[in-house]
């Protein structure tokens, strides 16, 4: 394990700079997000967490596929060139990283998601373990552990320094690139570590959703939680927007869109959300006619279909976002909790 | 005219009515009056036809200066067409300008089918104006560049 | 609060209405969703108190579609959107039962949270009748107070007044809001350099998500089908792929409500990356005001809109660059 000290983070900064494209919350007019580092951009490591994700630097929100260019008579495709650049993305969560665990299953189960697969083997992770959990965490539910991230590097955050620890062959790479910044952490260093994280599993301990169950909701569930009338009484307050979607760390539907300039049509990808009405809009219209089914989509794939595809790993993280943001309230954890209250009644 | 800036070609995009306006380019061709050719004209059935989605598409698209041309109020084919239409168009450069697009990037001037000399000289006076403010690169889409 | 209950029970009992429009309590201090309650059984999780934000006006749209009439409860900035959707015939006036709340200001947790309050456990003094001076919160933090007035949404500092524009009856007490001035944002920006203001735009903008919270909570937002959302025309873009996007969804977005949003704030109440975007809407207003003459959307069911209505003697496009 090694350490450095607060004030000497810019450097840090800068020296990783030197070699990869880094990426870290940044403030931008009062909201922290994760975006390129540059000396003016105003890093936030405070902010317990981004309003959107870290799948952004994975997964952006918008994405090239390929152009088609006219050239008098001639027509011309070029893809659009695969990551080839080392990045690291510094200041990711614990739940971010499970986020990423989550998109791996499904961009790198065949087919390969090929863009995705090269930003993944070009990104380092440096996750921070989660210094003053909040409200509207409930990462431990879905077995996270806040105070240690699985990622590339794990940093944690005592007093006036960060402690540094490699847990993985591209960790101890980005840990090696910057060794000249870093000191090797003693034995009080360790203790420090091991307090903080004492100290974080003890705030987990006390946050209201820690009791959350999520008994009955898997795989095997199907029909049962599909049919249920409780959501015909839960989706009415969504107000069909995207914000749920767009901020979660785990969800991963796109749709694919042409832009045509002129002489050239760009083909990318872009989010889209289950929420939105033309989602999965086909030749004959759509699946899901009423926002009722389109929200019980959103949930139903968090927690049951995910799960019956992927030996029981749900697709929620348990990082909050959506509870922070939804303009109507409404988010994954009230969708639970009236699972069970209808279970008691009965 | 000084046309000093020879790299900047400017794209200009005109909204006419049918009516007055486009009448109005057609009397200052047949009478061989001169305007630049970087105004396209695009004809709509009225000015009151002119959605503000269509000036903003018009930039996304790579225009550097739009305008748009009507009957005098008073005068429109419609009765009232253009009084809608100078409402709206007023609302929306000053919204615009409150994004920080330059004002004189946008202008409405009523040409009516007999003012063939003021279409020529409206058209000069615009693309003088987009020469002098340069290439727009605030309300663009990039795509569109290259 | 026990009174908005009793009513709601009494209506509910003697059959004046089938449904309450409401908020149920969440499961945190500040999460109340707007809910329907169909019996004096479900009225037990009823709650409503400063978290309650939400103008209750756009669901309305939906509850004039249902059978019978629904009791519903709007703070008083609710009321001008319910006047507005009602000159547009998208809510049923015979639908509504509209009980007039009281309002001292409403709450936003992020500007709680912005003062580094955090890990909250419960909140003191957020319910109607409390005073609206201080809020007490627990937090696993410890115990930390906070001023309401510094965690009251950005609208209610700018409050229309607290007069409900439309209503069955009233209830509760009001207390004045309005410590600033409307316009003085949109005037600061005004005053700035075009270099500046398409900077302090670009900042802004640039954080859009294109989640459209702003468009689906707005209550003028009530086309069944959105122009951005129709796949047979090419504005239906699902990301800011380019920065013109943005511009171009808030611009027309604003545009399609000029001179018909009332400025109840939603779209910036509701926006999750912090947008102002009530500065495009006030924009419009001010210069509606100013060109136009005063006009304040829903204030009434009667009167033309500013869009739909001309002069002879209206000042020309030209007059943009001519003010200061």
């Amino acid at each position: 394990m090694y350490k450095i000290a607060k004030e000497n983070l810019s450097a840090l900064f800068q020296l990783i700079a030197e070699t990869r494209e880094l990426y870290l919350p940044v403030k931008t007019a009062g909201q922290t997000n994760f975006a390129a580092w540059s000396k003016d951009a105003e890093v936030d490591l405070d902010t317990l967490k981004t309003v959107k994700s870290a799948k952004d630097a994975f997964f952006p929100q918008s994405e090239g596929l390929y152009t088609v260019k006219k050239e008098g008579k001639k027509m011309s495709i070029e893809p659009e060139r695969l990551k080839e650049q080392e990045f690291v993305v510094f200041g990711m969560k614990a739940c971010d990283v499970r986020g990423m665990e989550v998109l791996d299953n499904v961009f790198l189960s065949e087919p390969v998601d090929t863009f995705y697969e090269a930003r993944r083997a070009h990104g380092t992770i440096v996750a921070m373990a989660c210094h003053e959990p909040e409200e509207t965490c409930f990462c431990k539910v879905f077995g996270v552990d806040a105070a240690s991230p699985a990622s590339d590097v794990a940093v944690w955050n005592v007093g006036e320094a960060l402690y540094w620890k490699a847990q993985s062959e591209k960790g101890e790479a980005l840990t090696e690139a910057v060794k000249e910044l870093l000191t090797e952490a003693d034995e009080d260093g360790a203790a420090a570590v091991e307090a903080e994280k004492d100290a974080i599993h003890k705030i987990v301990e006390k946050l209201p959703y820690m009791s959350l169950s999520l008994e009955g909701w898997n795989g095997d569930a199907l029909s049962e939680k599909f049919d249920s009338p409780v959501w015909e009484e839960l989706y009415k307050p969504c107000l069909a927007c995207g914000t749920c979607t767009f901020v979660c760390p785990t969800c991963q539907c796109y749709d694919i869109k042409d832009y045509t300039a002129g002489n050239t049509v760009s083909r990318y990808r872009c989010w889209d959300s289950c929420m939105y009405s033309d989602f999965t809009m086909m030749a004959h219209g759509n699946n899901r006619t009423s926002q009722m089914q389109r929200f019980r989509q959103r949930f139903m794939h968090k927690l049951v279909y995910y799960p019956a595809n992927n030996d029981g790993m749900y697709s929620c993280t348990g990082c909050g976002r959506c509870v922070e943001k939804c303009p109507s309230a409404l988010n994954i954890v009230k969708v639970v909790k009236a699972f069970q209250n209808q279970g008691g009644e009965k | 005219m000084s046309l000093e800036n020879k790299e900047f070609k400017p794209k200009i995009v005109a909204f006419c009515c049918n009516w007055c306006s486009y009448a109005g380019a057609d009397l200052a061709g047949s009478s061989r009056l001169t305007y630049p050719a970087d105004v396209k004209i695009i004809r709509v059935p009225c000015s009151c036809r002119v959605n503000p989605m269509f000036i903003l598409r018009a930039f996304e698209k790579g225009a550097d200066g739009v305008i748009m041309c009507g009957c005098h109020p008073g005068d429109c084919h419609y009765s009232t067409g253009n009084y809608y239409a100078r409402r709206r168009m007023t609302l929306l450069f000053s919204m615009l300008d409150y994004i920080g697009v330059e004002n004189g990037r946008t202008r409405v001037e009523w040409v009516s089918a007999a003012e063939g000399v003021k279409f020529s000289e409206t058209m000069n006076s615009f693309v003088e104006k987009i020469y002098s403010l340069g290439e727009n690169v605030r309300l663009g889409d990039l795509r569109c560049k290259s | 609060m026990q009174e908005l209950i009793n009513r709601a029970k009494e209506l509910l009992a003697d059959g004046t209405v089938a449904r309450v429009l409401g908020y149920k309590a969440g499961d945190l201090p500040y999460n109340p969703e707007p809910a329907y309650f169909e019996s004096a059984e479900e009225l037990k999780d009823f709650v409503y108190n400063g978290f309650c934000g939400a103008n209750l006006s756009k669901y309305m749209i939906e509850a004039s579609k249902l059978e019978g009439k629904t009791m519903v409860f709007l703070k008083p900035c609710d009321t001008y959107s319910f006047n507005q959707l009602l000159k547009e015939h998208r809510v049923d006036r015979d639908k509504a039962y509209i009980v007039g709340v009281g309002c001292k200001g409403k709450l936003d947790i992020e500007k709680v949270k912005k003062q580094g309050i955090k890990g909250i456990q419960s909140i003191k003094g957020a319910d109607i009748t409390d005073d609206a001076q201080i809020l007490t919160i627990q937090t696993i933090y410890g115990e930390k107070t906070c001023s309401y007035g510094d965690a009251m949404l950005e609208r209610c500092h700018v409050c229309k007044g607290k007069e409900h524009r439309i209503f069955d009856e009233q209830i509760g007490e009001s207390k004045e809001t309005k410590d600033a001035e409307r316009f003085a944002e949109v005037e600061r920006i005004e005053a700035m350099s075009p270099e500046e203001k398409f900077a302090y735009f670009r900042s802004e903008l640039s954080k859009c998500i294109r989640c459209n919270a702003c468009r689906n909570a707005c209550p003028a937002c009530s086309c069944r089908k959105c122009v951005f959302d129709s796949n047979k025309f090419d504005s239906s873009q699902k990301a800011n792929v380019d920065s013109f996007e943005e511009k171009m969804f808030h611009i027309i977005r604003a545009f399609h409500v000029a001179g018909r949003c009332t400025d109840c704030g939603e779209c910036s109440r509701v926006c999750p990356q912090g947008i102002p975007l009530h500065l495009f809407n006030r924009k419009f207003i001010k210069d509606i005001d100013e060109l136009y003459g005063e006009y304040q959307a829903g204030a009434d069911t009667d009167s033309t809109a500013p869009l739909t209505d001309y002069t002879f003697e209206d000042a020309e496009p030209s007059i943009v660059g001519k003010r200061g």
